[in-house]
């Protein structure tokens, strides 16, 4: 299998990176090689096995409903500290568009 | 119209009643100033983590029980990844091929039918933040404000299987939807601070087929009355464009209660591609039958169970019964002051909560639980009808009294203000004689057979006892007198 | 005293033989005087280390002091700490002073350990060779020409060059093991979930796992004892019973301490795909371990061969989630023109992100995406399933199973950085150990040429405490691992 520019920029876009013509051709040759490797797997047979998310076969724990937080004005102001852009308490970004 | 079907199904997110976020311990109040009510999780800082909220768990229990539906022994929750100013971590925790609650069904009544709609699930997932535009001021100008104090408030969202066939169905399923939330304390319903919001799935087809048509999503109904004009709008105009030749496309569309009409959104749908994946994050929710079970008893009898024992237990006509039982608080209400009119007195009740009580609230907008007379303070003076101690035009006076606070009890203002009913036989009398003999023209136009002259006699009667006496027994003392000295 | 290993030093500043200011100055001095050449700090705060040095000299007074009370350990920059520049090797955090404290950090100043500084690593821990860092490529102290490995390259030059006596790291696929390997360390990744992961900038979350880095088996004990152990913060930290991981070490042991011991060695770890220089070490240390009194069993791990294509599914897919909220939005990078916000969205990524970062949030995105996901997502978590299991079966015939840690010594700086595959393919020993969340240790076990030689033992779950004793009899039996590369010595230092 080998993947498309058309299907590098589609990917590129749904993870909201930027590409240039020159980055896609380089990213879809190594991402050629890459799925090259693979697709090494796809050739075991796997028909009932139970996929493995996690490496422990354990269940949630479950948090008591408590509020933890206290002072919260302070909080915001530490947070928004390393914000790139706020007014008024809230977080500024190019207008959204619904 | 005629040859046309309306298919509607409901994606309902009800907001859970929970202290703090489904996977922070942020407090979830509504209200607040911007962003102080999230925290490093709900602002996703690089390195946290969730963990999950014992009470939204068991929020999805109450209501996987109150609709008959399957909890699911285990569940997962997954990430959706999509990026938006105020989805913080670039994807929505919620649950996706395993959610907590498999089906279930809810009655709903439209007119005096009934019908069962199916539910195809229920699920557990976090809120996201808001975005202000316009309304922020001139220092925002071509940009968004975003506030995070909703991201990670706890939803379950509900999702119907396409059973409605009308708006009115879907507003009917909509607010037996609403009541039941509310009676089982999973959500407040409260829809102006958005904590239930639907979602409609609206398709027409020719009557007769069996498959679907293409649907389009209304988003973010959050009124019962914005619901009806959306569908019926949205129907319209379905119809209309199938009529006129053109094809219905595959959209989610708002709604705008300015000008009635929905319009679709422009973000591009077919953009879309969530990337559903187990979040690694979370272990899978396991639920084990004792904890069901023991949530099923602190479960309130539900409101079916309820109407029915209105029925059997107090007489009352099924109408009355589903008027009381709209809220768990009615329903409480009523019973409490059942409990202290006597059982006897329960018809009497239902037509003090339903008419008198109902009417001053709504005019005062209050809800039931708001209510300035005390279901044992409404008891209290039914019990005095009840027993003829006072007749029931006094009784509004007592209550106007009791709503303004001026008595701690019925018995009390009656006492005070001297409104028992003169039941005494002998003073009931003397005052007759007296009315008749200081209104002998009324007495004589009786006597020539005009019957308009005996009411105006018992009113001048009533009159002289201040309303106290029992106007059935003042007109058979009145006949009895008019009719012995003829 | 840079010799010296935790014990002597805890016992030094209990008997106030040294401070811990005088100590920790003695290592911001080497840092400064070495690391211009090695880069392995992105991060050095002098008054901020000797604020905390102040506070442990107090503690130590006091009499309060515990193992690690008043010693400097540097912390690989992919855990936050309060008041300190946290980049995670990255543009995209190369202005995020992280407000609060990763679990990891705020146990090691409960112990009252001193934060040195915050060690170079590859971007987001995405890497072999410390190359992919927005800070630059780490030297190995042992041969500047070459990579130290990764990710937890920077912690791991910084302790072979005697920058630091011990530091963390994290390991996802080997970024604890193969720099350890590469720099002639000791470094142990433990079972997944002993250590939180709560402040400790996730790649591939269900993988991801932090250990210690130092010079000894000893020295890791002592660090994981301050490291592990439950957080009700991470709903994949596990509740379990507290461990006294340098218990068995300091227990005494006769000749053959290792008597009736099985150490497996799977058939896939021995094939051809090793450099013969590092196989001929790691044979001499199984026959050391066989003077010890070990057994050694031929096993298999049929589904080995598979690791790294599974691993390159579920790490990239996991990753390109976990990187979303790099979006310029709260914190970190943002580009400085765009047109809206889709636009500064892409061009806040693109520019944030390295190479490799944005190859593997690619991979990721694809595989998780519409049509694919059956075929490359849910076929590698069966893989994984099929690797765990093979793990399961080998601990039925042995207790750890052993063999080399890196196909290679250290490679030369740039010589794999234009080829992703060949650069996967150095974690082809460590990877399965980290898909099916096992301990794993890497300890030196020789010199081929110039460079270290490392021997990887894995344990079954929950048996750090056995693998780091396991190590340990080796390294009583054995010099390498107090090996130094030359030009970092303390008369250097004068």
């Amino acid at each position: 299998m080998s993947l498309t520019p058309e299907q590098v920029h589609r990917v590129a876009h749904l993870a909201r990176i930027e590409l240039s013509e020159a980055e896609a051709h380089d990213t879809l040759c190594h991402l050629n090689e890459i799925f090259a490797l693979i697709e090494t797997m796809q050739a075991v047979d796997t028909q009932g096995v139970e996929p493995m998310a996690h490496a422990q076969d354990v269940a949630q724990r479950l948090r008591p409903d408590r509020v933890s937080e206290t002072d919260q004005l302070e909080q915001r102001t530490t947070f928004q500290a390393v914000a790139p852009e706020t007014e008024a308490g809230l977080y500024l970004v190019p207008k959204v568009i619904e | 119209m005629k040859q046309w079907e309306v298919v509607i199904g409901i994606e309902t997110h009800a907001q859970l009643s929970t202290q703090s976020k489904i996977f922070s311990g942020s407090p979830t109040a509504f209200g607040a100033v911007p962003n102080v009510q999230a925290n490093a999780v709900d602002i996703a800082l690089p390195g946290v983590l969730p963990v999950l909220n014992r009470a939204a768990v068991e929020c999805a229990i109450r209501f996987g029980l109150a609709v008959d539906a399957e909890i699911a022994p285990r569940s997962v929750f997954a990430r959706k990844n999509y990026f938006y100013p105020d989805l913080p971590k670039g994807y929505q925790i919620s649950q996706y091929e395993l959610p907590v609650v498999i089906g279930g069904r809810l009655a709903i009544q439209v007119a005096e039918t009934e019908k069962v709609v199916h539910l195809t699930r229920a699920h557990l997932e976090e809120d996201a933040g808001k975005s202000l535009h316009e309304e922020l001021g001139p220092q925002f100008r071509g940009k968004s404000g975003i506030d995070l104090n909703r991201a990670g408030t706890p939803l379950l969202e509900i999702v119907s299987e396409p059973d409605m066939r009308s708006a009115a169905e879907a507003v009917a399923y909509a607010r037996a939807l609403h009541a039941l939330v509310r009676w089982i304390g999973i959500c407040d319903g409260n829809m102006q601070e958005g904590s239930f919001r639907c979602d409609a799935n609206v398709s027409v087809r020719p009557r007769g087929r069996t498959a679907f048509g293409t649907r389009r999503e209304i988003k973010n109904l959050n009124s019962f009355r914005f619901m009806q004009q959306a569908i019926d709008y949205e129907v319209q105009w379905q119809i209309a464009t199938l009529e006129e030749g053109g094809h219905i496309e595959q959209a989610t569309v708002l709604f705008d209660p300015l000008s009635g009409e929905t319009r679709a959104m422009r973000s591009k749908e077919d953009a879309h591609d969530y990337r559903y994946f187990p979040d690694p994050d979370l272990l899978p929710l396991v639920i084990d039958q004792p904890w069901i079970d023991r949530v099923r008893l602190q479960m309130p009898v539900l409101p079916a169970a309820k109407r029915d024992q209105l029925v059997s237990d107090y007489g009352l006509s099924a109408y009355d019964a589903r008027i009381l039982t709209a809220s768990l608080d009615s329903a409480r209400y009523y019973e409490a002051v059942v409990a202290a009119a006597g059982s006897a007195n329960a018809k009497l009740c239902a037509n003090w909560v339903m008419v008198d009580l109902a009417a001053r609230l709504n005019r005062e907008d209050y809800d039931i639980g708001q209510s300035p007379v005390s279901a044992q303070q409404l008891g209290g003076l039914i019990a005095r009808i009840g027993d003829g101690t006072i007749s029931n035009s006094l009784a509004k006076k007592v209550f106007d009294a009791l709503w303004n606070g001026e008595g701690e009890s019925a018995d009390e203002i009656i006492a005070r203000q001297g409104l028992q009913q003169i039941t005494d036989q002998d003073a009931l009398e003397t005052l007759i004689d007296e009315v008749v003999s200081a209104n002998p023209a009324m007495v004589t136009e009786y006597r020539a057979g005009k019957e308009k002259a005996f009411n105006a006699l018992i009113g001048q009667a009533m009159k002289a006892t201040r309303g106290k006496a029992n106007p059935q027994r003042i007109s058979e003392l009145l006949r009895r007198k008019l009719t012995s000295t003829s | 005293m840079i010799e010296r290993n935790l014990t002597d030093l805890a016992r030094a500043l209990a008997t106030k033989r040294i401070s811990s200011v005088e100590l920790t100055r003695l290592y911001l001095d080497r840092i400064s005087r070495h690391n211009p050449q090695l880069n392995a700090f992105i991060t050095v705060d002098p008054a901020a280390s000797l604020a905390q040095a102040r506070a442990a000299d107090e503690r130590l007074a006091r009499g309060d002091g515990g193992p690690l009370t008043g010693i400097p350990l540097a912390h690989k920059d992919i855990f936050c700490a309060k008041d300190w520049l946290t980049t995670c090797g990255s543009k995209m955090l190369s202005n995020f002073v992280s407000p609060y404290d990763a679990t990891v950090i705020a146990r090691f100043k409960a112990a009252g350990a001193v934060l040195l500084g915050k060690t170079n690593m590859d971007e987001f821990a995405m890497g072999s060779s410390n190359e992919t860092s927005f800070y630059g490529a780490v030297r190995n102290p042992w041969q500047p020409e070459c990579v130290p490995g990764g990710s937890s390259g920077g912690s791991a030059a910084a302790v072979a060059a005697r920058l630091a006596p011990a530091a963390t790291g994290t390991d996802t696929g080997g970024s604890i093991r193969q720099p350890a390997a590469l720099c002639g360390l000791t470094g142990m990744k433990p079972t997944y979930g002993v250590v939180s992961r709560y402040g400790m900038i996730a790649f591939a979350s269900s993988l991801d796992q932090a250990g210690p880095l130092g010079r000894s088996a000893a020295d890791c004990a002592i660090l994981l004892n301050a490291m592990a152990g439950f957080d009700e913060r991470d709903s994949t930290s596990l509740d379990r019973p507290t461990e006294d991981y340098s218990r068995a070490i300091n227990t005494a042991s006769g000749a053959r301490p290792l008597a009736g011991l099985k150490i497996g060695l799977p058939a896939e770890f021995f094939g051809d795909g090793c450099h013969p220089e590092v196989m001929k070490q790691v044979d001499a240390a199984l026959a050391e371990y066989r003077s010890l009194g070990a057994d050694t069993v031929a096993i298999r791990l049929p589904n080995m061969s598979l690791s790294v294509a599974a691993y390159y599914v579920i790490a990239p897919a996991e990753a390109s989630s976990n990187l979303a909220r790099f979006d310029g939005v709260r914190y970190g990078h943002r580009a400085s023109d765009y047109r809206d916000l889709d636009d500064m969205y892409c061009k806040t990524r693109a520019q944030g992100f390295g190479a490799e970062v944005k190859r593997r949030i690619l991979i990721g995105t694809y595989v998780l995406s519409h049509g694919y996901y059956d075929a490359y997502y849910l076929q590698a978590q069966r893989i994984r399933r099929l690797i765990a299991n093979d793990f399961v079966e080998a601990f039925r015939q042995c207790d750890v199973i052993a063999g080399p840690t890196s196909p290679s010594t250290a490679f030369r700086l740039g010589e794999k950085a234009a080829d992703p595959v060949q650069m996967y393919l150095s974690d082809i020993y460590t990877i399965a150990v980290n898909l099916a969340g096992l301990p794993g240790i890497s300890i030196p076990c020789g010199l081929a040429g110039e460079l270290p030689v490392g021997l990887q033992l894995i344990g079954n779950y929950f048996d750090e405490a056995r693998l780091l004793d396991v190590a340990h009899r080796y390294q009583q039996a054995s010099d390498w691992h107090l090996k130094s590369p030359t030009g970092f010595g303390e008369c250097s230092a004068t």
